[in-house]
């Protein structure tokens, strides 16, 4: 069975190589002309000005933590979708008041405008 | 002799050789799938706008995506002065990586799997969640304002569709009973009614359209949209920025070939008699792939771009209860009624 994953583990490898080589070939076949000008960061035409740490809006972060939650609600229910059939009606009662307590938190962040993007 | 020399080599060693010579094979025709989606898709949207695309570098053309690696080969990779360089380098490894290993345990036809592991569906979500670490990372070691805020346009969007995209794999897992990507495919064996497209036609729709917005393609291409807005590869050059390039084209194949294999009866051909069966599996995923990727092109030359607020609300106020509703239904039908062989 664990020998099944070795492929799985030289295929990462050989994912993270087709990243790194090419870009260690355009870092060698490629002019390096740098000034300052050019490795200066974009601006829209003139000097950047200010950090570009700056703030952002907080609902990136109440994105974040929704989706946090949501996904752990995914990874519960695939193993229980997997064995759907075996643990039978009790199973599939168990995981719908499950998923009743989660839609009623989702109509909370629903309702308090959690989702609104103006 | 060969022979000889082959038994030469300790037994794990053998393994690995082999193994990575499987690699290579999937490896090397998916570069090819990605350099010539590319031309493809100047083609087809060329046609749909009633030009004619590219038509200089070689017959009719077939040598652009040859021309356009050789070109960013040869462009300087420039790093910003304020960037953090090794996260500025690290990131288009992170986004193309897991792009490339999740084809690892992906079935090309009922034999052709290099790791037929029962997780695949489990260890897809896992990498395809890695490319997110990519596009944040990118925008965040650049250390320019246009860069980070396409960053996190992108990311709030990547991870909002993954959530409509993983609830849909719950219902294509409670209709196999497995988390196994062959075994997937062997349960829709059988004619195109066999096919889990009807049963689970709502959660084929919202994966394949979550699918599009995964990959932050039109429409849903707010955060990197190539003419007008500046996003979170915008200071990156060369070969660096081919990276991203391949990674997107990448997991596009991959999300089309996903979605054949989960509702598109995989290799299996829409009608189980004489002449449909002459054509090897391989081959009508291949079909299916193409009519996917196909799609997708059509998305992109046809829809207006969303809204950011619009992107939001689709995937969380539509998508993320429509999947839950049909999860109910899909659970319901196994249990209650009289359907609930249509998943064998």
């Amino acid at each position: 069975m664990l020998e099944n994953y070795l492929p799985i583990l030289i295929f990462i490898i050989v994912g993270v190589l087709v990243g790194v080589i090419p870009q260690v070939l355009g870092w060698f076949i490629a002019p390096q002309r740098p000034d300052s000008e050019k490795l200066s960061p974009f601006e829209c035409g003139f000097e950047a000005f200010e950090d570009s740490r700056m703030k952002f809006d907080v609902r990136y972060y109440l994105v974040a933590i929704l989706f946090i939650i949501f996904d752990l609600e995914i990874a519960f229910l695939f193993p229980w979708a997997v064995v759907l059939r075996e643990i039978g009606m009790f199973g599939f009662v168990a995981m719908m008041l499950f998923l009743g307590i989660l839609v009623i938190g989702f109509i909370y962040e629903w309702k308090k405008g959690a989702l609104e993007w103006e | 002799m060969l022979t000889n020399m082959w038994n030469w080599f300790p037994g794990w060693s053998q393994t690995v050789i082999i193994d990575l010579g499987l690699i290579i094979v999937i490896v090397l025709p998916l570069m090819l799938g990605v350099a010539y989606l590319t031309y493809a898709e100047r083609k087809i949207i060329g046609y749909m706008q009633m030009r004619i695309g590219p038509n200089r570098v070689g017959p009719r053309d077939w040598l652009q995506p040859i021309a356009d690696a050789l070109k960013l080969l040869l462009k300087e990779i420039i790093v910003p002065t304020n960037s953090n360089k090794f996260l500025f380098l690290l990131a288009p490894v992170l986004a193309i990586g897991p792009a490339l290993a999740a084809w690892a345990v992906i079935p090309f036809s009922d034999t052709l799997v290099l790791a037929n592991i029962d997780a695949s569906l489990l260890f897809i979500l896992a990498l395809t969640s890695m490319g997110v670490y990519g596009i944040i990372i990118a925008g965040w070691a650049a250390n320019s304002k246009y860069p980070f805020l396409g960053a996190m346009r992108s990311a709030a969007q990547m991870v909002a569709y993954e959530i409509a995209m993983g609830f849909a794999l719950v219902g294509v897992l409670m209709a196999a009973g497995s988390l196994n990507l062959r075994e997937i495919g062997l349960a829709q064996a059988g004619n195109i009614s066999d096919w889990y497209l009807w049963p689970l036609l709502p959660l084929f729709v919202v994966y394949f359209i979550s699918g599009v917005a995964e990959t932050n393609r039109a429409p849903f291409d707010v955060a990197e949209g190539e003419s007008e807005i500046v996003g979170f590869h915008l200071e990156y050059s060369g070969m660096s920025f081919a990276m991203f390039f391949l990674a997107e084209y990448a997991n596009m194949i991959l999300i089309a070939t996903l979605a054949s294999i989960m509702f598109l009866g995989a290799w299996h051909p829409p009608f189980d008699v004489a002449p449909f069966t002459w054509i090897p599996g391989l081959g009508w995923l291949a079909v299916k792939v193409c009519l996917m990727l196909f799609f997708m092109l059509w998305f992109r030359a046809t829809f207006p771009r969303y809204r950011y607020d619009q992107i939001m609300r689709l995937g969380w106020k539509v998508f993320i209860p429509v999947t839950l509703v049909w999860i109910v239904v899909i659970g319901g039908a196994i249990f209650l009624s009289p359907w609930g062989d249509v998943f064998h």
